[in-house]
C-alpha cells in the first residue's frame, strides 16, 4: 500500500522481488517475500538472525538461484543467475561475511572477477593498488596496509575494503548485509554518512540490520521478515521503535495490534 | 599480488639484526632462503659423507649434477600443476598413472601407428607424438576436474580411483608390452648425450638469463619510481642481479664442464672425421634439453600465477572458495581447467620420462605422485589452500631428486632411501608449520 503513492509518482521501482521463495531440503528459506526499493531509497530488512534476510539478498545478488518468484529491475524482468549476472545489473553486494579472499591484499580483493588488465593481458597490480588507494582515501584514510594479505588485517579494515569494493564500481543497487557488524563507534559513524552521501546520489540501498535505532535513523522503509516470510512493509516515518520490535519479536503488522 | 610468504611487511617489530634488515632490503622470501640452506646442507652431506666413507665424494661433481637436473625434470614439470591443485584445496594422486597411460599412448602412436602411416623415423613424427600424448593428458585431467567440480566427488577420490584406472589401461592398451625404440628425435627430449645443448648454446642460454634479470631489475626499480612505491636501496639491487647472474653463469660453467664419455667421442669422431688430438676431445653436454623444457614451463607457469587473471582466481579459491564464486569467478570451470593443465603438464613429463627411457612401459611412473605432492609442500605449498610458488615446487623437486640421487650414491639400499623420503615429507610439513606460526 506504501508504494501505491510511489507508483503514483511514476518512479519506476529500481528493484521488485516478487513472491520469492526458496528451501534448503524442506526449509523454506525464503518464503513468498516480495520486496522493493526505489532509486535514493534506503530500505531495512529486519528480522531475527535465521529468519532469511541474507538468503533473500543473495537470491539478488545472484548468490543463490530461487525456486520460484519474479526479479524487476527498472520495471524489466532480469534473468541473474550467477553473481556476473548481478553486477551486469550494477547490483553491489557487502555480505555478512565480508567474502574476503583472506590470502589476497586488498587491491586484489577489491577488483576480484574485474581486475584491470595491461594491453597484453596481464593483470595491472599497480594500477589497482593505485586506485585501491585513492578509494580507501576516500572512505577510510586511516587504512595503509595496502601490501598485506587481507587476513592481516582487523574486522574493520576488513570490512571498510568490502564496502570498497562495493562503492567502488558505481553501484545503482546496494546490499549491505550488517555493514557496521564488525565496526567500533567511529566507525559506524563513517558507514552512515557514506550511507546517506550514495542515498544523495540516487542510490538505492538494501540495509540489512540489527539495530533498531540505526534502522530508525537511516531507512525510509523497512521489510521486517520471520521464519522465512514477510511480516510486512512499513514507512520509517509511520512507526516507532516498539512496533519495529513488535514486528520483529511477534511477527505481527502494527496496523493488526 | 600478495605472496603470503613473504614476511617482510612494513610494520615489523622494530629491533632488527643486521639479517633481518639484509632481508627486509632485497625482499627476499626468507622461506626460500631456508630451502636452499636446505638443499647446500644436503649436497654438502651427501658429498662429504661420500668422501669420508667411501673414499670418494661422488655429489659435487658435474656428472652428478647434470644427472640430478635431467632426473628432476619430469617431476618438476608435473610439480608445476601440483602447486595449483593444491593451491585450489585439491589433491592428485593420479599423475603416476596417468604418465604412464600417457607414455604408453605416445609409444604406440609412434612406434605402431605412425610409421605405418607416414613412415619410420619420418620428421614429424617426435611433434605429432608430443601433440598426442599432451591431448591425452589434458583430456584425462579435464575429466578428473569435471567430476569433482559438476558431480561433487571429491578430488582425493576420483584421481585415487584414476591412480588404478590409469595404470590398468595402460597396461591394456599395450597388452603389457615394452614399446621401443621410440623415434630418435622425440629421444632428444630425454635428454642424452644429443639431447643436451653444448657448450655454445648453454653460453647463450645463460646470457639471454643474465640479461633478463638485469633488464627485470631495473625495469622494477623504474616503475617502482613512477608510481611513488618504495625503492630498495641500490645496494640490495646490486646484490639480486649480481647473485642471480653469478648463479646462472655458474650453472653455465657446470653443464659445460660435464663433458661427453670417451667412447661416444670416439664414435662420434669417426662419424664425423674428426682426428682426436693427444690431449683427448673434449665435448661438453651444456644443458640437458628436459632441463630447459621444465626451466620454460617454470617461468610460464609462475607468470600465469602471478600475472594473470587465471593465476589470480587460482589463489583466491584456495583462500575463499566462497569468496571467489561471490566475486562471479566460475570456480568449478576453474577447476576442470586446473585439472586439465595438470594432465597437460603430466603428459609433457610423460614425454620427458618415456624420452629418457628410450621406451614406453606401463609401469613407468609408478610412485611419481608422491614425490610430485612432495616437491609441491616441500616447496611451501599449504595442504589448507591459498598459498604456494612455483619456484618453490620446482626447489622441492631438486629437494626430493638430491635425497633420492645421494642415498643411491653412497649406497643406501632401497628399504632405507624410502624411509628416508617418507620422513622427510613428514618433517617438511611439520618445519613449515612452525615456520608459519613463527612468521605471523
Ligand atoms: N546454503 C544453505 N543451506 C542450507 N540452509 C541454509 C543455507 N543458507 C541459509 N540457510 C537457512 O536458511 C535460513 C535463513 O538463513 P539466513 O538467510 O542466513 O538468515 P538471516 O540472514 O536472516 O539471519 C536459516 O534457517 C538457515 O539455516
Ligand atoms: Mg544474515
Amino acid at each position: 500500500m506504501n508504494d501505491k503513492d510511489k507508483i503514483d509518482c511514476a518512479i519506476k521501482p529500481l528493484v521488485d522481488m516478487r513472491n520469492i521463495c526458496i528451501s534448503f531440503g524442506g526449509v523454506h528459506a525464503v518464503d513468498h517475500v516480495s520486496v522493493d526499493l526505489y532509486p535514493g531509497e534506503v530500505v531495512g530488512l529486519l528480522g531475527h538472525n535465521g529468519a532469511g534476510k541474507s538468503t533473500l539478498i543473495k537470491i539478488l545478488s545472484g548468490a543463490y538461484a530461487m525456486d520460484s518468484g519474479e526479479i524487476y529491475v527498472n520495471g524489466e524482468k532480469a534473468n541473474i543467475n550467477n553473481p556476473r549476472d548481478a553486477r551486469s545489473y550494477n547490483i553491489e553486494t557487502i555480505y555478512q561475511t565480508l567474502a574476503l579472499a583472506d590470502n589476497l591484499d586488498a587491491a586484489s580483493n577489491l577488483f576480484l572477477g574485474r581486475e584491470l588488465v595491461s594491453p597484453i593481458g596481464f593483470v595491472d597490480d599497480d594500477a589497482m593498488e593505485a586506485e585501491t588507494r585513492k578509494i580507501m582515501g576516500r572512505l577510510n584514510p586511516n587504512f595503509h596496509k595496502f601490501k598485506d594479505p587481507v587476513s592481516a588485517l582487523s574486522g574493520g579494515q576488513r570490512q571498510s575494503v568490502a564496502i570498497a569494493r562495493a562503492v567502488y564500481f558505481n553501484a545503482r543497487i546496494l546490499i549491505m548485509d550488517e555493514p557496521t557488524a564488525a565496526l567500533g563507534p567511529h566507525e559506524t559513524q563513517m558507514v552512515s554518512e557514506l550511507i546517506a552521501q550514495l542515498k544523495a546520489e540516487g542510490i538505492g540501498i538494501f540495509l540489512i540490520s540489527h539495530d533498531i535505532h540505526d534502522v530508525m535513523e537511516l531507512c525510509d522503509r523497512a521489510s521486517v521478515m520471520k521464519n522465512g516470510q514477510l511480516v510486512g512493509t512499513v514507512d520509517i516515518g509511520d512507526v516507532t521503535d516498539d512496533d519495529l520490535l513488535g514486528m520483529i519479536i511477534l511477527g505481527k503488522h502494527p496496523d493488526e495490534q | 599480488m600478495t605472496n603470503t610468504l613473504n614476511t617482510g611487511g612494513s610494520d615489523a617489530p622494530v629491533k632488527k639484526s643486521h639479517m633481518n634488515r639484509f632481508i627486509q632490503s632485497t625482499e627476499l622470501d626468507t622461506r626460500l632462503l631456508g630451502m636452499l640452506g636446505a638443499l647446500a646442507l644436503i649436497w654438502f652431506g651427501f658429498h662429504i659423507y661420500g668422501a669420508v666413507v667411501n673414499g670418494f665424494g661422488a655429489f659435487l661433481t658435474p656428472r652428478n649434477l647434470w644427472n640430478l637436473s635431467v632426473q628432476t625434470s619430469s617431476i618438476g614439470i608435473m610439480a608445476c600443476g601440483m602447486v595449483l591443485v593444491i593451491i585450489t584445496r585439491h589433491i592428485d594422486l593420479s599423475v603416476g598413472s596417468v604418465l604412464g597411460f600417457c607414455a604408453i599412448v605416445m609409444g604406440v602412436t609412434q612406434v605402431w601407428i605412425l610409421p605405418e602411416l607416414i613412415g619410420f623415423e619420418h620428421w614429424s613424427i617426435w611433434i605429432i607424438t608430443v601433440i598426442v600424448g599432451l591431448i591425452a593428458g589434458t583430456l584425462i585431467g579435464g575429466l578428473h576436474g569435471y567430476l569433482i567440480a559438476y558431480h561433487s566427488i571429491p578430488a582425493f577420490i576420483v584421481t585415487l580411483g584414476g591412480l588404478l584406472a590409469w595404470r590398468g589401461a595402460a597396461f591394456l592398451v599395450a597388452r603389457g608390452e615394452t614399446i621401443s625404440p621410440v623415434d630418435s628425435t622425440f629421444r632428444l627430449l630425454g635428454g642424452t648425450a644429443d639431447g643436451a645443448i653444448g657448450s655454445t648454446g648453454s653460453w647463450v642460454v645463460g646470457l639471454v638469463g643474465v640479461t633478463t634479470v638485469i633488464v627485470s631489475v631495473s625495469l622494477d626499480r623504474r616503475k617502482r619510481k613512477t608510481h611513488g612505491f618504495a625503492l630498495r636501496p641500490v645496494w640490495a639491487d646490486w646484490f639480486i642481479a649480481v647473485v642471480g647472474s653469478a648463479a646462472l653463469i655458474g650453472a653455465v660453467i657446470l653443464v659445460n664442464s660435464y663433458y661427453w664419455p670417451r667412447g661416444i667421442v670416439r664414435k662420434f669422431a669417426d662419424e664425423n672425421n674428426i682426428v682426436i688430438p693427444d690431449a683427448g676431445l673434449f665435448i661438453s653436454y651444456g644443458f640437458a634439453i628436459p632441463v630447459l623444457i621444465l626451466v620454460t614451463v617454470g617461468i610460464i607457469m609462475s607468470l600465469v600465477m602471478s600475472r594473470t587473471r587465471f593465476g589470480r582466481y587460482v589463489y583466491a579459491i584456495g583462500g575463499n572458495p566462497e569468496a571467489a564464486a561471490l566475486a562471479g569467478i566460475n570456480t568449478k570451470w576453474m577447476t576442470v581447467k586446473i585439472f586439465g593443465l595438470m594432465g597437460l603438464l603430466t603428459g609433457l613429463s610423460a614425454a620427458v620420462a618415456s624420452a629418457r627411457l628410450g621406451s614406453a612401459t606401463n609401469a613407468l611412473g609408478t610412485l611419481d605422485e608422491l614425490y610430485v605432492i612432495a616437491a609441491a609442500v616441500i616447496g611451501g605449498t599449504s595442504l589448507a589452500g591459498g598459498v604456494g610458488t612455483i619456484y618453490g615446487a620446482i626447489l622441492g623437486a631438486v629437494v626430493m631428486q638430491s635425497l633420492q640421487t645421494g642415498m643411491v650414491l653412497i649406497g643406501f639400499d632401497a628399504a632405507i632411501q624410502q624411509i628416508v623420503v617418507g620422513s622427510v615429507l613428514v618433517l617438511a610439513v611439520y618445519l613449515d608449520n612452525l615456520y608459519r606460526r613463527t612468521a605471523k
